[in-house]
């Protein structure tokens, strides 16, 4: 194992098997879906008919994605412990949807979070804010998934990067487009399975060197790496970054459209809480199995070749793979990681595809009067076209930074996306000044200030100091959309809101609307 | 109890199942915030705490980093007990009222 020489980026026959397999079954899926999506109900909500269980695996899915695999394993696999505080912060998110959104989202919505901003309050200002909110977010989260899918397509596959920006961008499409909501949650369930799979054999394999015991491998990363693996390091330094990251993450979570989405696709509340308690478990188990996947390949495969093969260590899993099982297993899990991509990239797709025909064509622009046709139409044409500007997103932002995208994707989610829902829930004097105040302070604060953070204002565009000193908005942009959403509420009442609380109260806690 | 929505929520039934509901889900949210604020302010404050290590191969931050996972996971879980168990007969009591009325 001294000159192991990888053979990642040459083409691999198992690997394009398992893929041609899984494009395969899942456009077969797709057909399937198409032929029984035809209302709008089917193409948004997959109809209503997906189980709790089925919805925990799909937003696990939704979740779990390529940088979470790959990036979190590299990251344990070079940093140790630090890995496993960043994964935990992506974790603590799931609780607070499950006790303060998931049951008032499925009992008040239709199909967007902005169903339930706008079920009281003036429709047309609410739903554009909303949409502004949901759009940012959907679209900062797509261009870090595209980009980084290009670039690991080319490092695993060897394929050109634009070819494989432009085969994700048509595969994500034909999913969308044909099958909606049914299709896109059966290929997130699938690729949930595999993932999950995937991971547990490579710890089974990796733990089977070690006596079944993790102690024995963490033991050997620090007689080879010493105690620093074990110990916290470098990630959280200044206690105010970390609150501010933290808040991002909890909240954040709570914010994300694609995620919100999925509760309109169970029938009932309590199928809505079964899901999130599924999705906790499955995503705590696969961040648990990426933490002994990244110590693995720091000892099995040794920290100098994975650095040696990409920076930032986005191929230690894939090395592991392919020294515990050959190119064979390479094979294997890097088809699971190309699924993983495609997988995440539909769901953006859909939700981003909902709010522009929904909220903004049809609420907005048509003021709810578009038939189902017409609305199933809109949104079809909105897959098309958000598809395509995903793949020139990805083309454009080609070799460029993008990872700060992420943390900024959740910083608006936390800030635009979460407090109108909160308050809009929750607070009878929330008024449709004070939903546009929130959202529109939310949104701004969150971008302006991120670039003038450290994240962008230095590292990407290299000034000596930054001018805001926290590296993530969300504890100035998050209480002040707060805060703004309370002003707004004060400066302007508005008395059919209120008069429509008590009936917004009970469908929340009944389900049902009384007549 | 009438259909009247104002009726509905200002009734003991209504109020009660909202001062239950809201009670869980505040005393659990608070749980997990403070644990994971609390862990995120030890690993800023005091590095060395968490590096410790209890035995080869075992610092004091992994079962610590473990038990924050499990219990986010264990929350979620005593909160779909809570609701199943509690939350939907006094759900269902309520809505048959109403239906008899």
């Amino acid at each position: 194992m001294d000159q192991f020489t990888s053979t990642i980026g040459q083409p691999n026959i198992t690997s394009i098997l398992f893929f041609f397999v899984f494009i395969t079954g899942t456009l077969f899926i797709t057909y399937f879906a198409a032929k029984k999506s035809k209302t709008t109900a089917d193409f948004y909500a997959a109809g209503g008919g997906i189980s709790g269980f089925q919805n925990g695996l799909a937003l696990a899915g939704d979740y779990m994605s390529a940088a979470s695999f790959l990036g979190i394993a590299g990251l344990v696999s070079l940093r140790g412990y630090d890995g496993l505080i960043y994964s935990i912060g992506f974790l603590v998110g799931w609780p607070i949807i499950m006790f303060l959104i998931a049951e008032p989202l499925r009992n008040l919505g239709k199909y967007t979070f902005a169903d339930v901003v706008a079920y009281r309050l003036a429709q047309k200002p609410v739903r554009i804010a909303a949409s502004v909110g949901s759009l940012m977010t959907v679209c900062f989260y797509l261009i870090a998934q595209m980009v980084g899918s290009g670039a690991l397509i080319h490092m695993v596959f060897g394929l050109k990067y634009e070819i494989a920006i432009v085969f994700v961008g048509a595969v994500m499409i034909c999913y969308v487009l044909f099958g909606g909501m049914l299709a896109t949650t059966w290929v997130q369930i699938i690729k949930a399975c595999l993932l999950l799979c995937g991971a547990t054999v490579l710890v089974v394999m990796v733990m089977a060197k070690f006596n079944y015991n993790p102690v024995e491998l963490f033991a050997a990363a620090q007689a080879k790496y010493g105690d620093k693996v074990l110990a916290p390091g470098g990630l959280v330094s200044n206690p105010w970054d970390a609150i501010s990251l933290g808040l991002a993450l909890m909240f954040g979570t709570a914010g994300l459209p694609h995620i919100n989405m999925r509760f309109y696709t169970v029938p009932d509340a309590k199928a809505a809480r079964k899901s999130v308690f599924v999705a906790t478990g499955f995503i705590g188990f696969f961040y648990i199995l990426t933490f002994i996947i990244g110590f693995g390949a720091m000892v099995l495969v040794g920290q100098d070749v994975i650095s040696g093969m990409d920076k930032g260590g986005n191929m230690a899993a894939l090395l592991l793979a392919e020294v515990t099982g050959g190119t064979v297993f390479l094979g294997f899990i890097a088809a699971v990681a190309f699924a993983t991509i495609l997988a995440v990239v539909a769901g953006l797709t859909l939700a981003g595809a909902t709010t522009l025909s929904h909220d903004l064509y049809v609420n907005v622009f048509r003021a709810g009067k578009a038939n189902e046709q017409e609305e199933v139409r809109v949104a079809k044409i909105a897959t098309l076209c958000l598809g395509v500007v995903a793949v020139v997103l990805g083309l454009v932002f080609k070799g460029q930074n993008v990872a700060f995208m992420v943390g900024l994707a959740f910083a608006i989610a936390a800030s635009a996306n979460f407090p109108a829902l909160v308050l809009s829930i929750m607070w009878r004097r929330f008024s449709t000044l004070g939903a546009v105040f929130s959202i529109v302070t939310g949104t701004t604060l969150a971008v302006v200030l991120i670039v003038i953070s450290p994240t962008v204002w230095v590292d990407i565009l290299k000034n000596p100091t930054a001018i805001f000193p926290l590296k993530n908005p969300a504890l100035i942009s998050m209480s002040g959309a707060f805060l703004a959403g309370w002003i707004g509420s004060m400066i302007k009442r508005d008395e059919r809101a209120e008069s429509l609380y008590a009936e917004q109260k009970v469908r929340n806690y009944l389900g049902v609307s009384v007549e | 109890m009438s259909k009247d929505p104002d009726a509905i929520i200002n009734s003991p039934e209504f109020k009660a199942l909202v001062a239950r509901q809201w009670s869980v889900s505040a005393v659990l949210s608070i749980i997990m915030l403070g644990v994971y604020f609390g862990f995120i302010l030890v690993l800023a404050f005091d590095k060395g705490l968490l590096g410790s290590m209890l035995a080869p191969g075992l610092s004091v931050g992994i079962p610590i980093g473990l038990f924050v996972i499990l219990l986010a996971w264990g929350l979620t879980g005593v909160y779909v007990y809570w609701a199943n168990d509690k939350y939907d007969s006094a759900v269902n009591a309520i809505r048959q009222s109403l239906r008899r009325n």
